[in-house]
């Protein structure tokens, strides 16, 4: 009898069309995101986020009718995130009907846009995505950066003690993506995470680099995460969401059967 | 057969697409009126008294737009759901904002966790709770009706209920402590967790409570 660790399926959204890069690059289409959204809503996921990695001004109007189009299906907790910048971008999203949203390189530039959206819409709708890479050389101290631009850009900020800024800045939950692990199926960096986990008080969602359900066992026993999220192993049909949970409650997570 | 009507209160806190949303897909010939004017709330069969974001900003709105008056006016002549923020305003007091005076309508109060919180093992647990929990129904209820015992729920909250009177207690949860999930008295039922995210258990509690005739 405890809470449950969550699973989360992720859409990686561009014009209109669920995709899902290695690397951020090498982009494969894997449908469309409103059946994709209700798939893992009748699979039993605990959550769908719901990450728009369109650029142009035309493809987030389509981005907003997406939301709206699953928020009127999908009965469980719904974080948008991509390119918020605004208190106005927020209102927009929640009133498409998302629950959550995600902030991310808004928050570098800008950390006080944080505290504003928390004061504003309450720290239950704010996460705080960070995107972290390890900076530390072989047989150094474990030392992780933030990173912007789809990992290509260091800030110099350290990572785990961004998070506690964020989370002391209203953040209701950290969504951790390790850069080094995105899209390579090798797991997540759970040194990392578990840093991270410990350091914040708001709960910690993993996510980067899940190739199997082991991952997923991984984030949460040794990585501390209290969600895992992860795309490709459950768009191209390598696992199902029940197949994820039955392996996980095996191995000793509560998870919501 | 005429559409029964439910209103859920909009006095501007937070985002009601959810709600509105989740009642109008369970509601057969239901109508779902979001409006903050009192005249229209107190004229449908139903009322939704939600609530999101922190304590001291809802109770300013609800005082400035008169909802006091509405919600006390509802509790007396229909069947009324209160939801998370919703349910704590129901209470006399809540720690939150350095401590805010609520409506008072039921004795007990609104607590925090605490930035300790522990497990019986003595993990830490996290503050919000955040995520999907067992509800354990302390006493039958029609709005319990084909919900499995210990079903999971939809939470996102960091202060919770205490009621003074243990009968109110509907449902409750462990987290750390043992924390009111539900509560209800007469012709009101309120919930901490959030039935329009809770997947089929939440949506049936919604259908439930459409069908609810407020009694007991």
């Amino acid at each position: 009898m405890a809470l449950a660790k969550r699973i989360i399926p992720c859409l990686d959204v561009e014009n209109g069309r669920v995709v899902k890069g290695v690397n951020f690059v090498d982009i494969r289409d894997a449908g469309d995101p409103v059946e994709v959204a209700k798939r893992y809503n009748e699979q039993g996921a605990d959550e769908i986020t719901f990450l728009d990695i369109t650029a142009t001004h035309e493809g987030r109007a389509t981005t907003i009718h997406t939301v709206e189009q699953i928020a009127e299906q999908v009965f469980i907790p719904l974080t948008v995130g991509g390119g918020i910048r605004t208190v106005e971008d927020i209102r927009a999203m929640l009133n498409a009907g998302a629950d959550k949203i995600g902030i991310n390189s808004a928050a570098i530039y800008n950390p006080d846009f944080v505290k504003e959206a928390s004061e504003k819409f309450g720290a239950q709708c704010i996460v705080v995505a960070i995107d972290a890479k390890k900076v530390s050389a072989a047989g150094e101290p474990l030392r992780w950066e933030i990173f912007t631009h789809g990992g290509r850009k260091a800030t110099g900020i350290d990572a785990v003690e961004w998070a506690k800024k964020m989370a002391d800045y209203g953040a209701g939950e950290i969504l951790l993506t390790s850069m080094d692990g995105d899209g390579t199926k090798l797991g997540f960096d759970l040194a990392l995470t578990r840093a991270i986990s410990d350091a914040v008080c708001v709960p910690v969602i993993a996510s980067g680099g899940v190739g199997n359900l082991q991952h997923l066992v991984d984030g949460v026993k040794e990585g501390g995460a209290d969600a895992v999220l992860a795309a490709s192993i459950f768009h191209f049909g390598e696992y199902t969401v029940p197949e994820a949970k039955r392996f996980m409650a095996e191995q000793g997570v509560e998870v919501r059967l | 057969m005429a559409k029964s009507t439910i209103a859920v209160i909009d006095y501007g806190m937070g985002n009601l697409h959810s709600v509105a949303s989740a009642l109008e897909h369970v509601g057969d010939n239901v109508e779902v009126l979001v409006s903050g004017d009192p005249e229209k709330i107190l004229a449908a069969d139903r009322v939704l008294f939600p609530g999101v974001g922190a304590i001291r900003d809802c109770m300013a709105e609800i005082l400035r737009l008169g909802i006091d008056q509405v919600v006390a006016e509802a509790m007396q002549t229909k069947p009324l759901l209160a939801i998370c923020v919703g349910m704590q305003a129901l209470m006399q007091r809540s720690e939150e904002n350095g401590g805010v005076d609520c409506l008072g309508f039921y004795p007990g109060e609104v607590k925090f966790f605490g930035e300790h919180l522990q497990d019986a093992n003595g993990q830490k647990l996290k503050v919000p709770h955040m995520g999907w929990n067992h509800v354990h129904q302390q006493k039958p209820h029609p709005l319990w009706a084909n919900i499995a015992q210990d079903e999971r729920f939809y939470f996102v909250h960091s202060f919770y209920v205490q009621a003074q009177d243990s009968d109110m207690v509907m449902g409750t949860t462990d987290y750390g402590v043992n924390i009111n999930a539900a509560i209800s008295r007469d012709n009101v039922f309120a919930a901490q967790f959030h039935p329009e995210k809770s997947s089929t258990a939440g949506l049936q509690l919604l259908q439930n409570f459409l069908s609810w005739d407020g009694q007991s």
